[in-house]
């Protein structure tokens, strides 16, 4: 089974680990994530202005490339999945704003040029834009994922990290019940873990306050990270690499302000499905984490 | 027959005569065809002005008469009696409006107002002839209520319809009577034990004379319509002998399995065979099947049966029917609170020290599990720090419920202020968005929670709350001051919001009234009619019409006794007669009008393959008269050819 793939920027810089990881399991699985021919930066923060049609183009034209290949696309990055997904809306109910903007997709030669199945055609909003780990529920399932799992990760105790992104604003996300989501949790199941519930799981980490204000950043994460010490957990685990450079990079200034603090890692779902999988080492990196979480998963015999 | 119709132009003092020329209408209609007798007068209301109609009715034999005045919701039923006085049939006496339609809309153009004012009356003159003498509709009148819910709006409904000296039925599903209040501890603003002033009327309405009651039982069926209703009660299987049982409770008392408490809301535990609460009414027990050995366990068990000395306990025992002519419906079917599960950002559901307000009022029961002393549900402590959260749920359209539930802001005072008359050196929070204390003495009461008992109100919403080292953590801001605030509490008390009873839904669909968004019960006029429901024979009371407090829902039902009082006060009931007709001869039985009508007024004869309107329902809206595909359906005195001939008068010229 083949599904649209939109990596996003930071998959093909700083996250490789978690783009290589995404793409590794999703073959153990039986798909194959096929990456836009052409894509460009989602537009990274969905605008806040509403008369603005500019502001929501970079997301409908990676979107409007997506529906050439099928009728889904697959994201792991949180911010890149609120983007598309909420560009995607206003293409679904908004007929001003769609029809201008698709004046615009009209102008798009490079695309013609790129993809060879490229028409005319005006993008309405028929592409589902998928999370990675919604595909794993509902295009895969959860049972198949337990039952391809050949490393059971018992006694791992996982925090699942939210953050706001995948959840808020959850009229227009529709992803889990925003106060008290399972999506991730359910999957950790599926995978032989121990779960661990903690309060701050659908708290802000921070987000991209750390370019303007790293303090402010850094207590936002520590509110996340210190909570889930407190209750005893293993690793965290994120779905967004900017969730994970603010909750991996603030940990030793933690370490000075917490009395007690104990450093915890912060990975990437797919790496932990990886190893549940059985994946190739070589495709999961854990050589640019802060934390390293090889010893701890060393510990418990799961690399 | 030649038709003879008089005339008479009302000139309202100057209201109407300031800005229509009142003479010239009159003598221009003098010679309008049918027209016998045409004038004007000052006042028409008064009595020269009812005398000389009546006089002109006499005098010049009128088959119809037009009273160009004010608006008929007014006077349309002073002028039909004095029409009736002088021996005219009522429905031949119309008003023409030419004050609220013509003289006040149109001033400073009497020419123009004046020839609106002749062309008006003349429409109203072209109805006239053609209207036919018509009858009030009677109907036999069945001086027994049936009233839905046995809280205390519906006790004090059935008490009060009882002492005028009707029959009633009082129909409650649960085992006992007494509904919510039974559940509270003390009562706001003068802090009276609620069970202390509740039981005694649970106990009235179960010994009085004229009230049948049955406790364990729902409405299955209505049928019929105002004055001569049937009821269908399925008395629900309660594997137990009610009638011959004592109340003894050895059988409670052996049995030996267990289910979380209805009425102390899940913080105890009661047997599968039980009684509600000590005070029941009636104090005899129901088995719950869904929890008891014999039931789930093929047989096994069966202790209540060998303890019982009097054989009640019967595992056969079926649902029962029981019907009931009835002359008039009273729905109380109260309230319940928004879930707790759906507080997700309060950890509702998931934190067992984040209780919802009834279940705080059971821990402030003497009566309750805790035989009244405040203890946190997760360890037994006594709870030093208690945060209480108003508008959990109301007031939040974007997530919630967009209305205010009326009560909370009283109640969480008064928790508020009964904690800290418990636990001395503890400490109350309330977080507010406004503190509402509309009610006599109850701003009073706010205040003196505030000053006296040192309840710390906080203006602003809580955004979180978590568990943390044994504490339940209370993320919220002071909106006054503009800081973040937490709370390490030990427990924390959700206002949640009242929504309907949950089984009340079907019931309000089964009985055709009609509910809001909600699913409150609507009242037939939000200010003049707020017991009634459109629908006649059917009235509401208490806070199934709305959230409301304790006065309020008394108030209500003591409203709606009167009214159905007043409805069984006459032998008959009589209806306007403006109803639809179905033409039996050029009727097709196509059923549409069955398919549109709203009170099922429209019904098919299958005998003879036509539709008929049964007269005591049909409110004559007219949804069939549009539909009716071969005209058959008309509307009494409002036919098509009037209606025609009117709309000609009207443009003509």
């Amino acid at each position: 089974m083949k599904i649209p793939y939109y990596p996003g920027c930071t998959l093909h810089e700083r996250a490789r680990d978690f783009d290589v990881s995404a793409k590794e399991c999703a073959k153990a699985l039986g798909v194959e994530l096929e990456e836009l021919p052409i894509w460009t930066c989602c537009g990274a923060v969905y605008p806040l202005v509403t008369d603005s049609v500019m502001d929501v183009l970079a997301g409908v034209r990676n979107l409007s490339y997506a529906s050439r290949l099928g009728d889904k696309v697959v994201t792991l990055c949180s911010f890149c999945y609120n983007v598309l997904k909420r560009s995607n809306n206003v293409m679904r109910g908004n007929k001003d704003k769609r029809d201008k903007a698709n004046l615009f997709l009209r102008a798009d030669t490079e695309a013609r040029e790129r993809i060879p199945s490229y028409t005319h055609e005006d993008y309405e909003g028929q592409v589902e834009v998928l999370h990675y780990i919604e595909m794993l529920r509902d295009v895969v399932g959860y049972d198949r994922v337990a039952e391809a799992v050949t490393k059971k990760l018992e006694g791992l105790k996982v925090a699942p990290y939210y953050g706001c992104m995948l959840l808020r604003p959850a009229k227009e996300m529709k992803f889990d019940d925003p106060e008290q989501p399972t999506i991730f949790e359910e999957f950790l199941e599926a995978l032989g873990c121990d779960v661990v519930d903690f309060p701050m799981k659908t708290e802000c980490c921070g987000g991209f306050q750390v370019v303007k204000d790293e303090d402010l950043a850094a207590s936002c994460s520590q509110n996340v990270v210190v909570s889930a010490v407190k209750r005893d957990a293993d690793v965290i685990v994120t779905t967004c690499p900017l969730c994970r450079y603010n909750l991996d990079r603030h940990q030793d200034k933690m370490a000075e302000e917490v009395k007690g603090f104990r450093k915890l890692p912060v990975i990437y779902f797919t790496q932990l499905l990886g190893i549940a999988l059985g994946v190739d080492k070589e495709h999961l990196d854990f050589s640019d984490n802060t934390v390293d979480p090889r010893p701890v998963l060393a510990e418990k015999s799961l690399i | 027959m030649e038709e003879r119709i008089g005339v008479f132009v009302c000139h309202c003092g100057t209201n109407i005569a300031a800005t229509v020329d009142v003479k010239r209408v009159a003598e221009e209609l003098a010679g309008y065809p049918g027209v016998a007798f045409s004038t004007d007068y000052t006042y028409m209301c008064s009595d020269p002005g009812q005398n000389m109609v009546k006089d002109a009715i006499k005098e010049h034999d009128l088959t119809g008469v037009i009273v160009a005045a004010c608006s008929p919701t007014l006077h349309e039923a002073t002028f039909r009696r004095a029409g009736t006085a002088a021996g005219m049939n009522p429905y031949q006496v119309e008003i023409s409006n030419i004050r609220e339609q013509c003289s006040w809309v149109h001033q400073g153009d009497k020419d123009a107002a004046t020839d609106k004012a002749i062309r008006t009356i003349k429409v109203m003159i072209e109805k006239a002839r053609l209207d036919e003498a018509l009858d009030p509709i009677s109907v036999p009148m069945t001086p027994r209520a049936l009233v839905v819910g046995g809280g205390i709006a519906g006790i004090q409904a059935a008490l009060d319809i009882a002492n005028a000296g009707h029959e009633v039925v009082l129909v409650e599903k649960e085992a006992s009577i007494g509904g919510h209040m039974a559940q509270l501890s003390e009562t706001f603003p003068t802090l009276d034990c609620s069970q202390c002033i509740m039981t005694p009327k649970m106990v009235e309405v179960a010994q009085h004379p004229k009230v049948t009651l049955l406790t364990y039982s729902e409405v299955d069926d209505v049928s019929g319509y105002v004055g001569n209703f049937k009821v269908k009660v399925r008395k629900k299987a309660s594997y137990v002998n009610r009638d011959v049982c004592t109340g003894c409770g050895l059988c409670s008392e052996k049995c030996p399995a267990k289910a979380p408490s209805e009425f102390d809301e899940g913080l105890a535990e009661r047997p599968a065979i039980y009684t509600p609460f000590p005070q029941a009414v009636p104090n005899k027990p129901v088995l719950d099947a869904s929890h008891c050995t014999w039931f789930l366990k093929d047989g096994k068990c069966g202790v209540c049966a060998k303890v019982c000395p009097l054989d009640c306990i019967d595992y056969e025992q079926q649902d029962e029917f029981v019907e009931y002519e009835v002359g008039a419906i009273v729905v109380a079917t109260g309230y319940d609170l928004y879930p707790i599960e759906n507080m997700g950002e309060y950890g509702g559901g998931k934190y067992p020290d984040v209780v919802t307000s009834l279940q705080f009022e059971r821990m402030l029961s003497a009566s309750g599990p805790t035989g009244g002393e405040v203890r946190r549900p997760s360890d037994g402590e006594i709870p030093k720090e208690v945060v209480f959260l108003t508008c959990c749920g109301s007031r939040d359209p974007e997530s919630h419920l967009p209305y205010c539930s009326k009560v909370c802001c009283m109640y969480l005072t008064k928790h508020a202020m009964l904690y800290k008359h418990n636990v001395h050196e503890g400490q109350a929070y309330v977080f507010y968005m406004d503190v509402r204390t509309g009610g006599k003495g109850y701003e009073e009461f706010y205040t003196r929670a505030a000053e006296e008992d040192d309840v710390l109100y906080i203006r602003g919403k809580v955004s979180k709350i978590f568990e943390e080292d044994g504490k339940v953590m209370v993320w919220g801001v002071d909106t006054l001051s503009g800081k973040k605030i937490e709370i390490a509490a030990d427990m924390a008390v959700l206002g949640l919001a009242t929504v309907p009873n949950a089984a009340a839904r079907d019931l309000a669909n089964m009985l055709k009234i009609h509910q809001n968004e909600w699913g409150f019960l609507s009242e037939a006029h939000p200010k003049l009619r707020p017991v009634e429901s459109l629908a006649p024979g059917f009235y509401i009371a208490g806070a199934a019409q709305g959230p409301k407090d304790i006065p309020e829902s008394v108030a209500q039902a003591s409203g709606a006794a009167s009214k159905v009082a007043a409805l069984f006060a006459e032998k008959e009931y009589h209806r306007e007669p403006i109803i639809a007709n179905i033409d039996e001869d050029t009727c097709a039985g196509c059923r549409v009008c069955v398919s549109v009508c709203p009170y099922d007024a429209a019904e098919f004869d299958e005998e003879k393959k036509v539709a008929h309107i049964k007269e005591a329902i049909c409110e004559g809206c007219g949804a069939c008269i549009a539909a009716c595909p071969s005209g058959s359906a008309t509307q009494k005195n409002l036919t098509d050819d009037q209606l025609y001939k009117m709309v000609s008068a009207a443009l003509e010229g």
